[in-house]
Parts: C-alpha cells; structure tokens; sequence
C-alpha cells in the first residue's frame, strides 16, 4: 500500500506531474478540442467525471481480478468497463439533465479513446493507491486535465488574431504551444514531493 | 495495363502509402501519445514502434478475417477487445524479453490499446477489405509509425544525450541540451519535423503548380 498524504497525490497528478504536459495523455482532445475555452471547460469536466467514475470501478476490478487469480485479464476488463461507463453516463446524463446532455454533445463518446482515462486506471494499480488515494488520483489528473485544456484554449484564442507564415498554422503552431506551457509546467517540480 | 498487374500495384500502393503519403504520425497526426512519451531515446521509440506494429498486423488480420461475422451494432467494442488481448500478449512477451525495456516503457505497452491509429486502421480499412491488403495495409502503417518514432527518438537522444541508441556520438565537449529529454522536447521535435514537412510539401505544390490533397 502506498503511503502518500492525499494533498500530495493531488498537486502531484494535477500539476507536477500534468497528465498532459508531463505523461502525454489525452493529446488528442488537446490538440483536438481547444479550440474555444467554452468547449474545452465542458470537455475538462466530462473528463474529470469519467476519470471520477471509472478510477473507482478500476479499484473494484483490480481487487476482484487479483481475488479471482486471474491478474492477466485486467487490461480487458479496464479497456471494457470504461467503454460501459463512458455508454452508462451518458444514458444517465440524457435522462437526468438533457441540458447538459446537449452541453457536452459529441465529447461523451469520444471519452472511451481517450488515453488519459485507461492511464489513470493503469497508473493507480501500479502504484497500489488506497481507494481514497485513487479518488483524489482521478480529481487532480481530471484538474489537471482541464487546466491544461482550458489555457491551451485561451492561447489559442489570442493566436488566432495574430498573423503567421503559412507553415506554422495547424498542428505545428499547436504543438509549439504545447512545448512551452509543458516547459511552464516544469516550474511545479518538487512541489508535492 | 493486365489485370495481375494492376492488381500488383494496388497491393504494393497499399503497402507504400503508410510509409510516406498518408504517414499516420507526420500525415494524418494520429496516435500522438506514444510518440511524444517514449521517444525519448532512439531505442524505446524503436521497440514501442515495433510493439504497435506487432499489435496493428494482428488485430488487422483478425478483423479482416472476421468482416463477416461482427455485428455492425457492436464492432467497436469487438475490435478493442481483440486490440486489448494482443496488447496483453506484448506487454508479457516484452517482460520477458527485457525487464529493463518494460521498465522504461512503463504503462504505455498497456495504452497502446487506445492508440487511435490501431482502431482508426481496424475501422476504416480492415473491416472492408481482403486479409491480404489488410495485411499489406497493417505492415506499411507500422513501418511508417517506426520510421516516424525513429526520427523523433533519434533527434531528442541525439542532441538531449549526444548518443545514439545509447553509444556516445558527439566529442565530450558537446554540452547536452536537457530540454530535449524532458517533455517539452517532444513536443517541440515533432513541431519541427511538421514544421519541414509542410515546408516541402509547400514546395512541392508551388513547383508543379498544384495542390496537392492531404488525406486528414
């Protein structure tokens, strides 16, 4: 059992250790969906439920796999039952509130690719995190999460008006962004440890 | 132009489009999160590269195989489960291989399951076409995903640790840029490599005078 201090397993996994800018997770809605800061807000807190959700469920199924004896089944299992949940919340989002249903649109499905969550999952099993740890886990990744969304966004938003040499427009302008906000990031090292 | 023939060329564009016209890293931009975590040193990127390969040729051919008897309602979750269960196979044939190699790739042999680019192939190639393009298909992705993450994992040790493939390139003088190996690096690496490749593909439309369409 890791005996980490719950502070410190949240600024570790939202901001020394940034899902994004750190562990390469999630690139895709990164580079994908921050666009706008309106939809990267939205796609930052579907994330960081799912991640609530399914970091829970991984607990559940690493204990039970482990009881049953059979360990090598987990990755299965992982990759399974966050398609479920991912498919699950979203039949109970659209029930409950078919505002935010409509608010999150085509983010909900796209969450089952997303690696950041299958990462969460993997990285608390192998650092046997305690429930309450692997809770906390999921919020600071999820923070941490939109955090790195949301500015990315903002960036994004001012380099819109600015006028570039055809070349760098696109991915390549993005991920330029992305360097130097990892390269901020770097700043945090030490904090929780 | 006989029919053998033609049929010929099509295995071999098959083949040869995943290298360089439709690259899925410097092209399409797909599977994004390995490339920038574990091209740190040139000899991660090659086995990660060799490990997706591995993984996209199997589950490529399975799919293929199967085109007929997956339900169209749940295709989706059939293919990752079958990507889920080669994965599993890499990541306890790496252990075995090199408990230092599965060390350094850690986690990500796992996350090699969310790859979109192995469910991207699955999807919109395998389950439409024979096992033997899709065969051919699944190999020139992987070798151009390797090549892609080659080029990358040789940059960043090369100038973050005057090596390459772990064998001292530089003279001791040579005075290491540290960046290249943090995670900033990876991200301005690959910016450069997009950044010369638009170049030459811009180049290239303004010497023939057309444009040229990228697959995206």
């Amino acid at each position: 059992m890791n005996e980490q201090t719950l502070w410190s397993v949240f600024v570790n996994a939202a901001l020394v250790n940034n899902f994004v800018l750190a562990y390469f997770l999630g690139i895709c809605p990164f580079l994908g969906v921050s666009a706008k800061i309106g939809t990267a807000t939205r796609m930052g807190g579907a994330v960081m439920f799912v991640m609530l959700v399914s970091s829970v469920c991984a607990y559940a199924i690493h204990h039970l796999l482990i009881l049953i004896g059979v360990p090598f089944l987990e990755l299965i299992a992982f990759i399974a039952v966050i398609a479920s949940t991912v498919q699950l919340v979203e039949m109970f989002i659209k029930k409950m509130s078919p505002t935010l249903f409509r608010a999150l649109g085509i983010f909900l499905p796209l969450i089952t690719t997303n690696c950041a969550i299958l990462g969460l999952a993997l990285f608390q099993t192998n650092r046997g995190y305690g429930l309450l740890q692997a809770i906390v886990y999921a919020l600071g990744a999820g923070a941490g999460f939109t955090l790195a969304l949301v500015l990315m966004a903002g960036i994004r938003e001012k380099l819109e008006l600015a006028t570039m040499p055809d070349v760098v427009t696109g991915t390549a302008s993005a991920l330029i962004v992305a360097g130097i906000l990892s390269l901020t990031f770097m700043g945090f090292a030490g904090l929780g440890a | 132009m006989t029919s053998r023939n033609r049929k010929a060329v099509i295995g071999t564009d098959e083949f040869i489009k995943g290298i360089w016209r439709e690259n899925p890293v410097f092209v399409q931009v797909l599977g994004m999160c390995p490339v920038l975590a574990v091209s740190n040193t040139a000899i991660n990127a090659l086995a990660m590269g060799l490990a997706t390969a591995f993984v996209m040729l199997m589950s490529n051919t399975l799919v293929s195989t199967l085109r007929n008897f997956i339900p169209k309602q749940v295709r989706i979750a059939t293919y990752i489960l079958i990507i889920a269960t080669f994965v599993t196979i890499v990541d306890y044939a790496i252990e075995a291989i090199s408990l230092d190699l599965h060390k350094s790739l850690g986690a990500f042999i796992s996350l090699i399951v969310v790859n979109c680019l192995i469910l991207g192939r699955a999807e919109a190639f395998a389950s439409k076409h024979r096992v033997r393009h899709a065969v051919l298909d699944a190999l020139g992705m992987g070798i151009g995903f390797t090549l892609a993450l080659l080029c990358l994992g040789g940059v960043r040790e090369l100038l973050g640790d005057g090596a390459l493939f772990g064998v001292a390139v530089f003279p001791d003088g040579f005075e290491p840029w540290i960046v290249m190996i943090l995670p900033s690096g990876g991200f301005f690496t690959l910016a450069a490599w997009l950044l010369l490749i638009n170049h030459m593909q811009q180049r290239k439309e303004a010497k023939t005078g057309r444009v040229q369409e990228v697959p995206r």
